[in-house]
């Protein structure tokens, strides 16, 4: 093949500078002193509230500020205010006492071997409790795996979560998908995948069956900043601005993806909501702790879907307190001061002291409250657990396991099915050895 | 017998449609019978689709039932498996087979397990449609077989028809059906069977007994093989496009085999097969996707288990090279009636 024109007089490599391979490095890791003084969080009360209908390019600055509401004063302020009741205030403390209860709960059962995996979404309780409050309880959500807060807003049964992390016989999931990975169509609230940012799609899909059929219920996908990488989520937001469906795609941007920081998805050049920008569709950035920033956020996106403005992209800014999962030491990849020194504080906490702030409620509420929490997740658990635990054998038909892979068992899976009937009996001696 | 008509007498009555007309009249049917069904897909809305299967349906139904969506497979799949939550009965089309890879993750992960996964909450009751295969001097990127991707997946159904009226009967099923479907396409037969003789000149479907198609709704069961012709000879097992080539072969050769047409892989039709195999005990494989793991080895895995004892002759195998679909040399790859008629030599000889 021919060398370009020019190459042979510049030679190989000539005196062109050597190019350097970029790879992102967090700020802080195991020992090092946390400082987050760099982050720009503005002031609460600093971004515009711009009308539904507007059209994304005339309110990006909101995908690079940060909404916020709640100041230091505890009080609340600016246009974004949502002005909720104090009773809607107090029902949202409530649930995420709630979450904050049945996460330190679960998280002990899974280290005393009741099941096998656990997740917790310390931290980032707002992200979930009051989207879902701002949302109608039949808006279709597809949440990712941290989003327990949307079912216990939505009054999902408790026990049911507990039968579902146990795999035990009550499980309706019937033990076979990971613990947390819920699923319920009574609460509008998809099936879980483990598979990341498939459900983004899927939400626009959804919204798009909506708006064709002239159905007034909007749908809203929740998936972390660091599954925005996958190409699915670009394909969701794709199909969202050409379709202008009824849809919110929330990204919780809290920092980490395991042990890869925000970096590995970009988080160093830009914004997560910018990337709404470039689709045309409508973008936030929200202080993620700030449950009334979060509220409002929603209602404004949820507002805009429904009166056929279009899709909106919310970044919630937050901070995951602890670590991945059950699987994963946070101690090993990241700066055990990072908690504490993050400059948003604490969610639960913000939304307690402006209740106190306001003059509608106190700490020895919040104290009994958290105590009942505490004691309705330790009733509910023990009743669940006569269900059954993982791995001690109370779990559904055994047959089950073949059934649901089709609507109607094919020959092959009839097989098969006879086939693990006789190795039980061979093993154990009777097709049913636990009852 | 043929799609279950025993004589194919023509009258004036009789309307006979190649298989991109059959499979347009079957979309345009279920879509006048079932509101919840939806059609998209690129290029699929005012244009009609590149092979013209949509043509005339966003006319005639409107822009929210046919529509033209994004280039992007990963994408059209994932809002069908949304739509499918809605409760709606998604049709996507992917332009051509090999570009279904971007899809792959919603279809193997999401669409295939839906039901399994959420115990019946949700169900994903799409049919993807897709043309695939090669000898249309498509290349590498417009001739792939890649049927045996899915067969591998639980949860997932594949249909692949052989005849015009097959494909409007099985494609009615495969809207219906309940369970995520992939419906393979044959494009080299959408306009006539195809025989594999790549130098004569290529019938229309008009003069083949399978092009009658009756008007209106009708069903053909997903699992159910069609016996193309009787025989006692040899059993050939074959689907798509390679039905037409092994029967011209067997013809060409005077050898009384009993073809099946598959029809679906995905229930497969395994007592179908097994009578046959058991009747005349040699068997030969047909397919054009290439050979390893190909859906081939595990028919052929199933008639040696199931049908050891009745067999004269090992299970015999014609499939497309392990190689890319090469554009200038498609009919050296091809399973021609040279390969075919080899394997029949071999199965036969003693």
């Amino acid at each position: 093949m021919a060398e370009p024109e020019g190459r042979a007089a510049k030679g190989e490599k000539g005196n062109r500078p050597a190019l350097v391979l970029h790879v992102p490095e967090p700020k802080y890791r195991p020992g090092d002193t946390a400082d987050f003084s760099h982050i720009a969080i503005g002031q609460p009360g600093d971004q515009p509230r711009p009308d539904e209908a507007v059209h994304p390019s005339e309110i990006a600055g909101l995908a690079y500020g940060l909404i916020r509401v709640l100041g230091d004063d505890n009080l609340a302020h600016g246009p974004w205010n949502p002005r909720l009741a104090p009773e809607t205030l107090r029902a949202m403390l409530g649930h995420m006492a709630m979450v904050r209860a049945f996460d330190e709960r679960m998280f002990r059962g899974q280290r005393q071997g009741k099941t096998s995996f656990y997740m917790k979404c310390t931290g980032e309780e707002a992200t979930s409790i009051p989207p879902a409050m701002a949302l109608a309880s039949d808006d279709m959500v597809f949440p990712s795996y941290r989003q327990q807060g949307i079912l216990i807003a939505r009054g999902y049964p408790l026990i049911e979560m507990i039968n579902q992390i146990y795999s035990n016989k009550a499980d309706k999931l019937k033990g076979r998908q990971l613990p947390i990975m819920y699923s319920s169509r009574e609460h509008s609230f998809f099936s879980i995948s483990g598979n990341l940012a498939t459900q983004c799609p899927q939400a626009v899909g959804w919204a798009m069956a909506s708006a064709a059929k002239g159905d007034s219920r909007i749908a809203a996908s929740w998936v972390g900043e660091g599954s925005t990488a996958e190409g699915d989520f670009h394909s969701a937001c794709t199909f969202a601005a050409v379709y202008n469906a009824p849809v919110i795609l929330n990204v919780i941007n809290n920092q980490w993806a395991i042990s890869s920081f925000s970096g590995f998805a970009g988080g160093e050049r830009t914004t997560f909501a910018a990337r709404g920008l470039g689709y045309g569709i409508a973008a936030l950035r929200v202080d993620g702790n700030d449950a009334l920033a979060c509220y409002a956020a929603a209602e404004w996106a949820a507002n805009r879907a429904r009166g056929n403005h279009g899709p909106s992209l919310i970044e919630y800014f937050t901070y995951r307190a602890e670590g991945h999962s059950t699987s994963d030491d946070p101690s090993g990849y990241r700066s055990a001061q990072e908690r504490e020194e993050w400059p948003l504080g604490d969610p639960v906490n913000r939304l307690k002291n402006h209740l106190i702030a306001i003059g509608e409620w106190d700490e020895e509420r919040q104290v009994a409250m958290d105590l009942a929490c505490a004691e309705e997740v330790k009733a509910t658990t023990k009743e669940a657990e006569k269900n059954g635990i993982l791995g001690h054998g109370l779990h559904h038909p055994f047959h089950t396991m073949f059934e649901d892979v089709y609507e109607e068992l094919p020959w092959h899976l009839k097989e098969q099915a006879e086939q693990a009937i006789r190795e039980r009996i061979t093993k154990f001696g009777t097709e049913r050895p636990f009852g | 017998m043929s799609a279950g008509m025993d004589t194919v007498t023509q009258t004036a009555a009789e309307r006979r449609l190649n298989m991109i007309e059959a499979i347009n009249e079957a979309l345009d049917i279920m879509l006048a019978r079932d509101p919840d069904v939806i059609i998209m897909g690129e290029d699929v809305g005012y244009f009609g689709g590149v092979f013209r299967a949509t043509a005339g349906l966003q006319a005639k139904h409107g822009k929210t039932r046919v529509f033209d969506t994004p280039i992007s497979e990963c994408g059209i799949i994932g809002v069908a498996v949304g739509m499918g939550a809605y409760g709606l009965r998604p049709v996507p089309e992917i332009q051509f087979a090999d570009y279904i890879y971007p899809g792959l993750d919603q279809l193997i992960s999401e669409a295939a397990r839906l039901r399994y996964r959420s115990a019946g909450d949700y169900i994903a009751p799409l049919t993807v449609r897709s043309p695939f295969g090669g000898g249309i001097f498509g290349g590498q990127t417009h001739s792939q077989s890649p049927e045996a991707l899915f067969t591998h997946v639980a949860g997932l159904k594949t249909v692949i028809p052989a005849t015009p009226h097959d494909a409007k009967g099985l494609l009615i099923a495969a809207i219906e059906d309940n369970d995520p479907v992939i419906f393979f396409e044959p494009k080299r037969i959408y306009n006539g069977p195809f025989t594999g003789f790549y130098d004569k000149p290529v019938e229309p479907w008009k003069k083949h007994p399978d092009s009658v198609v009756p008007e209106g709704y009708y069903k053909i069961p997903l699992g159910k093989a069609r016996t193309v012709r009787e025989g006692e000879q040899l059993t050939v097992l074959a689907y798509g496009t390679m039905v037409h080539v092994a029967e011209a072969v067997c013809i060409a050769k005077g050898v009384d085999a009993e073809i099946l047409d598959l029809r679906t892989l995905v229930p497969l039709d395994i007592k179908a097969i097994e009578a046959s195999v058991e009747k005349t005990g040699r068997c030969l494989i047909v397919h054009e996707a290439t050979r390893t793991s190909g859906f081939g080895a595990e028919l052929s895995a199933l008639v040696t288990e199931r049908c050891f004892y009745h067999l004269e002759a090992p299970v015999e195998r014609v499939t497309g090279f392990d190689t890319p679909y090469p554009h200038s040399l498609e009919w050296a790859y091809f399973p021609g009636p040279v390969r075919i008629g080899e394997a029949i030599d071999k199965l036969l000889k003693d």
